[in-house]
């Protein structure tokens, strides 16, 4: 019984970034019906930004919070300088995806050029391998970490998106685009601070990736594949679903390591959406899709 | 812009003066680098073949039937594995079977198609390339283990042949196909599916041959690849190969036949100018598609025939 908590609250708290990602992706998906094949890269540029801040000699308080806003200032500055003049311009939903994995191209190829591929180490306050009791198991400083971090990233896009104006404001537009445009709703700075708080959490989730993986220009790949999977899993059109779905994935998928064997693990993820998608493709939480004439 | 007099000329392959010439220049340059060309450009030259034909299949499927597809790396990993294991084959009947059991691929994938839609599929179908992958890292017996598979490889200039004979196929079979019924129900079930059910065109069978067709040519592809690489290995088939293609159907142009083959040489010669910095490949191929999609959503393809209408109706406009 200690074995299975003890997996269960180590893939608990894998899975709360799997859920930070998951919640970005839904986000994005839910505002402006885009699937962001770049949301890895985004988090993968603020980490490594806070990686430069760390490793010049400032301190995390300073590093952190910056990296965020880096992150978030990319998304922001992508859907201003290119997602919005194409969608002006009437570019297909394939034509926007494409242009996503032209923002994760050429975010890939800076931080190697700035970085170099070579894996690096970051710093971070909190150590991977001293373990503190909880209850009957022991969880690393890390992931003890992690599980708050999720937490606070989860607790503030709810208090956002339920209690504010602000929040109200993105429930109308991504419930009905013409309609919050019609009532004077500034959709496109909405739609913008939307891509911004998505990539947010994803640098939030790739600071606290960072240092159980190694740093190199590729490190958010599968963090985001598993994401992608815990969105699909909860449906890409719900938030909570994307929550649920990423705490579900991860906790299932390090019980299917511990018991089922460590190649399991990987190709978990996969099954999973093939699963999902083929049996019931609007996730656990989606609406089923209904489609007007 | 093209006058057609009669019927036949309708028809006809390459309908005008302007088209035959826009034609014979690219054939005219496969059939004199031989002569001319260093062994470098050889070797560039057969690459570009090798992946204009993966890409023209690409195209038949998100270019013309509009399925957004992220299983290429897979159905180019069939296509290259099937290959090598049926090398005792003679060499056309490897190619085919190649051809065929990453169809037989495509169809199985596109099942879900049936059903799913938009971003939906471009997941399914991500979850499939990947599954693919894992299979050849894990199963040795299929991916020859560590040591990884060898392939017989023929000298580069009857390789530089071969394949160009066969993009000259393929391009002319495709475009043909374009043109003839199936052709024409992708681009209905593209512009709106239902509309297309409503005219009688069958759902399941336009988005399952759209899927096979497309996976044997990128069967085809990988064959070809493995051919030309000698050596195969499952870290060959990753999702950048997958972006890479994605890069050269928008540059080159959607659903379009010269747009392919022009978007399979920009991503293979622009590596080539920069090889010196590895890095500035993927933001210049991230600029590109950026460039492309907001300026001219019609990529090189849309830039060539914006072009030849100002050539043809010089000197009005």
């Amino acid at each position: 019984m200690d074995r299975f908590l003890q997996y269960a609250a180590t893939g608990l708290s894998a899975g709360s970034l799997y859920a930070l990602v998951a919640l970005g992706l839904v986000l994005i998906y839910k505002s402006t019906r885009v699937l962001n094949f770049a949301h890895g890269e985004l988090a993968t540029l603020g980490t490594f930004a806070a990686f430069a801040l760390v490793s010049r000699g400032h301190s995390f308080l300073l590093a952190f919070p910056l990296a965020v806003l880096s992150g978030a200032a990319a998304a922001v500055l992508f859907y201003f300088g290119a997602l919005a003049p194409a969608q002006r311009r009437g570019a297909t939903l394939l034509g926007q995806v494409i242009l996503t994995i032209g923002l994760a191209l050429i975010v890939q190829g800076l931080v190697a050029f700035v970085f170099g591929t070579e894996p690096e180490r970051m710093p971070f306050p909190l150590s991977d391998s001293d373990s503190r009791p909880v209850g009957p198991i022991y969880l690393s400083e890390l992931s003890l970490g992690t599980l708050a971090a999720s937490l606070v990233g989860c607790g503030a896009l709810y208090l956002v998106v339920q209690r504010t104006r602000l929040g109200l404001a993105m429930r109308a537009v991504s419930e009905n685009l013409l309609a919050a445009q019609t009532l004077g709703l500034p959709t496109r700075r909405i739609l913008a601070l939307a891509w911004g708080a998505a990539a947010a959490l994803a640098v939030l989730a790739g600071l606290f990736l960072a240092p159980a993986l190694l740093l190199d220009p590729y490190f958010m790949l599968d963090p985001f594949l598993k994401g992608l999977a815990a969105a699909v899993l909860g449906g890409l059109g719900s938030l909570p679903g994307a929550v649920a779905g990423g705490l579900l994935l991860g906790t299932a998928e390090s019980l299917a390591g511990a018991y089922l064997g460590i190649a399991f693990k990987k190709t978990f993820a996969f099954l999973v959406i093939l699963a999902v998608l083929l049996l019931r493709p609007e996730g656990l939480f989606g609406r089923p899709f209904k489609e007007r004439i | 812009m093209d006058r057609v007099e009669s019927y036949r000329e309708e028809l006809g392959f390459a309908r005008g003066r302007v088209n035959r010439a826009l034609l014979a220049a690219p054939l005219a340059l496969a059939l004199a680098l031989p002569f001319v060309g260093s062994p470098a450009s050889l070797v560039r030259g057969t690459l570009i073949a090798i992946t204009a034909i993966g890409v023209l299949g690409q195209n038949l499927l998100i270019g013309y039937c509009g399925q957004i597809s992220f299983g290429q790396a897979g159905f180019l990993a069939i296509g290259a594995y099937a290959f090598a294991h049926l090398q005792f084959l003679p060499w056309p009947l490897a190619l085919l079977g190649a051809g065929l059991s990453a169809a037989l691929a495509g169809a199985v994938v596109g099942f879900p198609s049936l059903r799913l839609k938009g971003p939906y599929l471009a997941i399914a179908t991500l979850g499939f390339g990947i599954a693919v992958y894992q299979l050849l890292a894990n199963v040795s017996w299929l991916s020859g283990g560590r040591t990884g598979l060898s392939v017989a490889r023929p000298p580069l200039l009857s390789l530089y042949c071969t394949d160009v004979l066969l993009l000259a196929l393929f391009a002319a079979a495709t475009s043909n196909l374009v043109s003839s019924y199936a052709g024409r129900a992708f681009m209905a079930v593209r512009d709106s599916e239902i509309a297309a059910e409503s005219m009688g065109v069958n759902l399941t069978r336009t988005k399952l041959l759209a899927f096979a067709l497309s996976s044997f040519y990128t069967g085809v592809h990988g064959a070809l690849f493995a051919q030309f690489l000698g050596h195969l290995e499952p870290e060959l088939f990753n999702l950048g190969e997958v972006l890479t293609q994605f890069v050269a159907i928008t540059v080159g142009g959607l659903a379009s036949v010269e747009g392919s083959i022009l978007g399979a040489a920009f991503v293979v010669l622009l590596p080539a100018l920069f090889g010196g910095a590895r890095w500035a490949v993927p933001v210049l191929f991230g600029v590109a598609i950026l460039a492309v999609l907001v300026f001219q959503p019609g990529g090189l393809a849309g830039l060539l025939r914006k072009a030849r209408l100002y050539l043809e109706q010089w000197p009005f406009r």
